[in-house]
């Protein structure tokens, strides 16, 4: 492997160590993971993919701070998840972007209403700041004609790309995709996940997508191919 | 401090999610201003009988009222010996009395001869009575015995009284029996224990009336000096006085019948649970209402919280919508109300007017409506898992 840009500078975005993870409880206890241990660097781009029911969504969830760590090791952007209170996850999760395989969108918004939600977490910026800041996000993912058009009229492709502009303008440094190109057909979904990649690695931030279209893993800088809830040997 | 301002402001979440579904948020107002007229209307009448029940009383021209202590109400009252007022008029600031005479008889309709009861009040003709000026000029008119000075604004059951006597007819019918032409009108109001009022003289009172002890009066009015304090006055007059006899200020006199309605009668108790189903029917719509709009948007506000929004701040955007519809549920209440009130008063003649504390009162009771509805819809946002979303 290539020594990484950034090693010995920065520390990586991400630092798993024999994670492990159990759904339900007692009798019905069910492991997921099994001691996982990865890494990913900051600007990295990973791909996850891996049969379905493997893991790869407990995963990506554990990372997004959305649930509580069970045994092991997670530190997600220098703080350390385990035992983590509801406070510190619900603080670190202004610094994670999350795209859904649904777009998620807020129905009652418009995409540019969409789009601030996301910069309205920024601190210390203006009203009008913060507006600009969703335009310009708008802007970049393509869609400056259709700020005030709700969810419901856009194409499945657009919806993508405001979700896109949404989790990238609170300027995270960590962006979650799960199967973001699911619902779309391959033109739109390759077109999404490039930008994807262009769009992060201009703002400098990691990329991890779970994925299980074949068509788009070029983009990534490492895959992960992930089984039974254990980290399979990487494949360059 | 502007500066400030524009630095929280957020794009007005609570506002769009019920503005953009306006067939729900129709369905909220309208259940919210129906729950406010049914509150509006039922405090409305309450405190419209309460009201009503003292129109005459607060159209006596005095300070004091004496009256026996086995009177209960207008409705049943007792008679005290007459020359507690002579007694009363010993005290240095006493200026003046009335005796008055106050009881039911029945009134024949001239039109159609049916019989109904009306309140009669005796008095002296030469005496002060209410406190309108023009009186004193018709009560000339009650000299000659057989003559009675009609109320205007009894029901229309009496009979096209008013309506005959401007024309320039002569009215007469029978009271309690007897013969009485009507003299002159008068716009007293008909009160919750009599539809229709009747003045008359002494005189002719006991002639209606003879089995009414001739010493025996129902009211004793006192009128008092200009700079005297009547409350002392009462005090003095309650100890001089034997005790047969009860001495109110005029306010006490009016609190005193009103309160007879209150407390010895279910009115007051009915009115108000009626205005409590208006507040349960209004909750249980803003809840429904609510509940359905954060299960409707679950997956949306789990998406807010995996963007990293406190559950507090979600929890304000649930308290808002619960705000906007109290605001927007209450401004068409009181509009309807105050029309309401106007066709009540047309139709009943009931004194039911919007009184601003009842205004105030029915907003803090919406506004309370919506926050609790709103604060039991906030437990369904506990339910959004932002883990289950991916």
């Amino acid at each position: 492997m290539i020594p990484l840009k950034n090693s010995g500078k920065l520390p990586p975005t991400v630092q798993i160590d024999s994670l492990s993870h159990w759904y339900g409880k007692g009798i019905t206890r069910k492991q997921v993971l099994y001691s996982v241990s990865m890494r990913i660097e900051p600007g990295e781009v990973v791909l996850l993919t891996g049969p379905s029911g493997c893991g790869k969504t407990t995963l990506l969830t554990l990372i997004g701070a959305l649930r509580t760590v069970e045994r092991g090791r997670l530190s997600v952007l220098g703080h350390e998840l385990n035992g983590a209170g509801r406070r510190t996850r619900q603080m670190l999760r202004q610094n994670i972007g999350m795209i859904f395989q649904g777009h998620n969108l807020l129905r009652c918004l418009t995409s540019e209403q969409n789009v601030q939600m996301g910069s309205d977490l920024l601190k210390g910026l203006s009203y009008r700041a913060r507006r600009d800041h969703a335009r310009e996000w708008l802007r970049a993912v393509g869609l400056e004609d259709q700020m005030n058009k709700l969810p419901h009229d856009l194409s499945g492709g657009q919806k993508q790309r405001v979700a896109i502009a949404r989790a990238l303008s609170a300027r995270p440094k960590l962006l979650l995709a799960d199967e973001p190109t699911s619902a779309l057909d391959s033109f739109t979904g390759r077109e999404i996940v490039s930008l994807l990649k262009r769009l992060a690695i201009e703002q400098d931030c990691s990329v991890l997508m779970v994925t299980h279209d074949p068509r788009i893993l070029d983009v990534a800088d490492r895959l992960i191919k992930m089984e039974d809830g254990k980290l399979q040997p990487v494949i360059e | 401090m502007k500066f400030q301002f524009l630095h929280g402001r957020r794009i007005p979440l609570a506002w769009l999610l019920l503005t953009r579904q306006p067939l729900r948020l129709l369905v909220a107002i309208a259940g919210i201003c129906f729950a406010g007229i049914l509150m509006f209307m039922q405090l409305g009448f309450r405190d419209g009988l309460f009201d009503a029940s003292v129109t005459v009383h607060k159209l006596f021209d005095t300070d004091l009222v004496l009256m026996s202590p086995r009177s209960m109400s207008s409705i049943s009252m007792s008679g005290f010996p007459r020359r507690r007022l002579v007694q009363a008029m010993a005290h240095r600031d006493v200026i003046g009395t009335t005796p008055v005479n106050w009881n039911f008889l029945l009134w024949r309709n001239p039109k159609t001869l049916s019989t109904r009861a009306i309140l009669a009040l005796g008095f002296e003709p030469s005496d002060p009575l209410l406190l309108d000026p023009n009186f004193s000029v018709k009560a000339k008119s009650l000299k000659s015995t057989g003559r009675v000075l009609f109320d205007v604004l009894s029901r229309e059951e009496f009979g096209p009284v008013a309506q005959w006597f401007s024309e320039g007819r002569i009215v007469e019918t029978e009271v309690a029996g007897k013969r009485v032409r009507v003299e002159g009108l008068v716009s007293l109001g008909p009160s919750f224990g009599a539809d229709g009022n009747l003045i008359t003289s002494r005189e002719t009172f006991l002639k209606l009336l003879p089995s009414t002890p001739p010493g025996s009066i129902e009211i004793g009015l006192v009128r008092l000096k200009k700079d005297s304090d009547p409350y002392e006055v009462v005090e003095s007059l309650k100890a001089s006085l034997p005790n047969d006899v009860k001495v109110f200020t005029r306010q006490e006199f009016i609190d005193f019948e009103k309160n007879y309605w209150r407390t010895s009668t279910s009115i007051g108790f009915i009115f108000t649970l009626g205005a409590a189903m208006g507040f349960v029917v209004g909750s249980v719509i803003v809840y429904q209402i609510l509940y359905s709009d954060v299960s409707d948007h679950l997956a949306e506000y789990a998406t807010l919280m995996a963007m990293g929004y406190r559950l507090k701040t979600l929890f304000g955007v649930v308290a808002r919508e619960g705000i906007f519809l109290a605001i927007m549920g209450y401004l068409p209440a009181y509009i309807s109300a105050q029309v309401l009130y106007a066709l009540v008063r047309g139709s009943t003649k009931l004194p039911v007017a919007m009184d601003p504390q009842r205004a105030y009162l029915v907003f803090f009771l919406i506004l309370f409506m919506c926050m609790a509805s709103a604060s039991i819809a906030m437990r369904r946002l506990v339910d959004a898992d932002p883990a289950e979303i991916f």
